[in-house]
């Protein structure tokens, strides 16, 4: 990759990475606390009682600044894919557009109708539609994430479409295969779900520092009661989804796996990490086992990749050189044949141009068959389908050691709630505070296990992450890059302004 | 129609925080789509190209020039 084009495609990459990080900063606390909401004030329309409707509202408020913050965030990085992405955009056709689409109207029908009548609503419609719009409220932000992450599925693992050579493009041909897609499914409800562990978090720390300052005290406990169930359930729940998604990705993207746990020759039997220090000097094919120490859980790696104790998980050496016993063809293979399809696409439209039908039968047929490894033919090395290991290995192993300490947490958190000794422990109460950015942490780095884990592909074996971008001038992404950072820092520091201030003054 | 008109109408009216919200909601979109999306995030195809016949070909060329 020429410096230009490698400079173009690290500040797109930057740029999104920045937007998407940001604006996964906005949405998870939506997705979650809307269900806690929708709790609370079905608790308010059972027992009548006003101090529920109190809480209910209070955290209204919060959500509603996060809301009115974070609500289209999101856009910017559709507008990302029509100037940096331009190839990209255009290749996957309306399988990327069909469910954003979706998602942008069922996010202006579902959600912003009944957000209104949510706000608005107290007094002047019934309590049981007002409950009803709360409930829509949070059916309709999860259902819009559905689409965005059927969206991202997709390019993890792409099915049900069929490339179209007359207008390079990829067409869907079964709408369901993708929406029912094992990876869509997966991912959905894992990081649905971990938006439901993070806004549970996020009520405890507000709900703590309540109680620190000896002030609301029924509303910190109750909201404590409330959030700690739905949170432990809901982190009970992110465990199973997570082992789940593990599964898919050890089918569908061994290589991330693989860098995931930082494995890099398999093995029969293979050991989870647990916790474990990369060694920096590691080099491909020495004998170094890449770590400089590492605890591990014998043969957990092969249930979770194959459902079997004793199977062969393979390391990053297997997937870019091959092994033969195990049936993985090497890299090099598939370059070859990425290579073909790609000439034989060029060869296909030149002869339909020139009315050669016998040629342009044989290169359809060519591309056809080879078109599974299209993307390999712009691979330079078989060693460039190796991500990042140490930020996926890292991020991967914060965001699991998180995920088990919320459970921790929020177990300690009902044990003492149930004792009445919250106040006398402050510092549970500290704990609870200092939790919330660590459930940011979790969510974050979850995503970096997604996205640089799958890299070079922006599409799973089919386009690489160079050859989406469009030819524009990298100066340009630096400027709007800048341009992002500050308008974003901005609305992070407004958020949080607004809301310490609207809890302070509470 | 006139009750609905109403129901955002005292809703709006009433609001004392949400203003404020609404007001950065406004700013936000402004220079979302009257700055960035205009001077800054042209459609890169729909600039360089007419039709969706060219931008296939434009693609093609792209994806077959290695």
């Amino acid at each position: 990759m020429d410096e230009n084009l490698l400079e173009l495609v690290n500040w797109s990459r930057a740029q999104f990475a920045l937007t998407a990080m940001y604006h996964w900063l906005f949405v998870p606390l939506t997705l979650g606390i809307t269900f806690i909401i929708a709790i609370m004030e079905t608790i308010y329309y059972k027992t009548n009682d006003e101090k529920w409707k109190k809480i209910t509202k209070f955290w209204m408020i919060l959500f509603g600044i996060n809301f009115a913050i974070g609500v289209a965030t999101g856009i910017i990085l559709e507008f990302q894919f029509g100037t940096n992405w331009s190839n990209y955009s255009w290749f996957v056709g309306d399988i990327f557009g069909a469910p954003l689409a979706i998602e942008g109207i069922m996010a202006f029908f579902l959600e912003s109708t009944f957000i209104a009548v949510m706000f608005f609503g107290w007094n002047k419609v019934s309590k049981k539609f007002h409950l009803v719009s709360t409930w829509l409220v949070a059916l309709g932000s999860n259902l819009s994430a559905l689409w965005i992450l059927v969206a991202n599925a997709w390019m993890q693992h792409p099915v049900g479409m069929k490339f179209n050579t007359e207008t390079a493009r990829n067409e869907m041909v079964d709408f369901w295969e993708i929406l029912f897609s094992p990876v869509a499914i997966s991912k959905f409800l894992h990081t649905i779900t971990s938006g439901y562990v993070l806004a549970s978090i996020f009520v405890i720390g507000v709900s703590a520092w309540f109680l620190l300052k000896n002030r609301e005290e029924f509303l910190a406990k109750k909201s404590i009661l409330i959030a700690a169930i739905f949170g432990l359930s809901s982190s009970l729940f992110l465990a199973g989804t997570g082992d789940i998604a593990g599964h898919e990705i050890a089918q569908k993207q061994g290589m991330k796996l693989a860098a995931m746990e930082g494995l890099y020759k398999g093995e029969n039997g293979a050991s989870l990490v647990l916790f474990g220090l990369l060694d920096g000097d590691k080099k491909l094919k020495d004998e170094n086992n890449g770590f400089v120490f590492k605890i591990e859980i014998p043969k957990a790696l092969s249930f979770l990749a194959n459902r079997d104790f004793d199977s062969f998980v393979p390391g990053i050496e297997d997937i870019v050189y091959g092994n033969k016993e195990h049936g993985f063809i090497p890299t090099s293979e598939k370059i070859i044949k990425g290579k073909l399809a790609i000439k034989s696409l060029k060869e296909y439209k030149s002869s339909k141009k020139n009315g050669d039908k016998i040629k342009e039968k044989s290169s359809l047929k060519i591309f056809e068959e080879n078109f599974k490894y299209f993307g390999y033919g712009y691979l330079n090395s078989p060693e460039s389908i190796i991500p990042n290991v140490p930020l996926v290995f890292y991020s991967f192993h914060i965001m699991v050691a998180l995920g088990f300490y919320f459970i921790v947490f929020f177990i300690l958190v009902l044990f003492f709630l149930k004792k009445d000794i919250l106040q006398k422990n402050k510092w549970i109460l500290y704990t609870s505070i200092w939790t919330v950015p660590l459930a940011y942490i979790a969510s974050e780095t979850g995503w970096i296990v997604a996205e640089v884990g799958r890299q070079p592909w922006v599409i799973q074996d089919l386009m690489t992450t160079s050859m989406a971008v469009s030819k524009i001038d990298a100066s340009a992404v630096q400027i709007t890059f800048f341009l992002f950072l500050s308008i974003f820092t901005a609305l992070l520091i407004a958020e949080i302004k607004i809301m310490t201030t609207q809890i302070k003054n509470y | 129609m006139k009750k609905i008109f109403n129901f955002y109408y005292d809703g709006f009216t009433n609001m004392k925080l949400g203003k404020v919200l609404w007001l950065l909601i406004f700013i936000k979109l402004f220079v979302m789509f009257a700055i960035l999306k205009t001077f800054f995030f042209k459609d890169f195809l729909s600039e360089k190209f007419n039709t969706d016949k060219e931008k296939s070909e434009y693609i093609l060329k792209e994806l077959t020039k290695f």
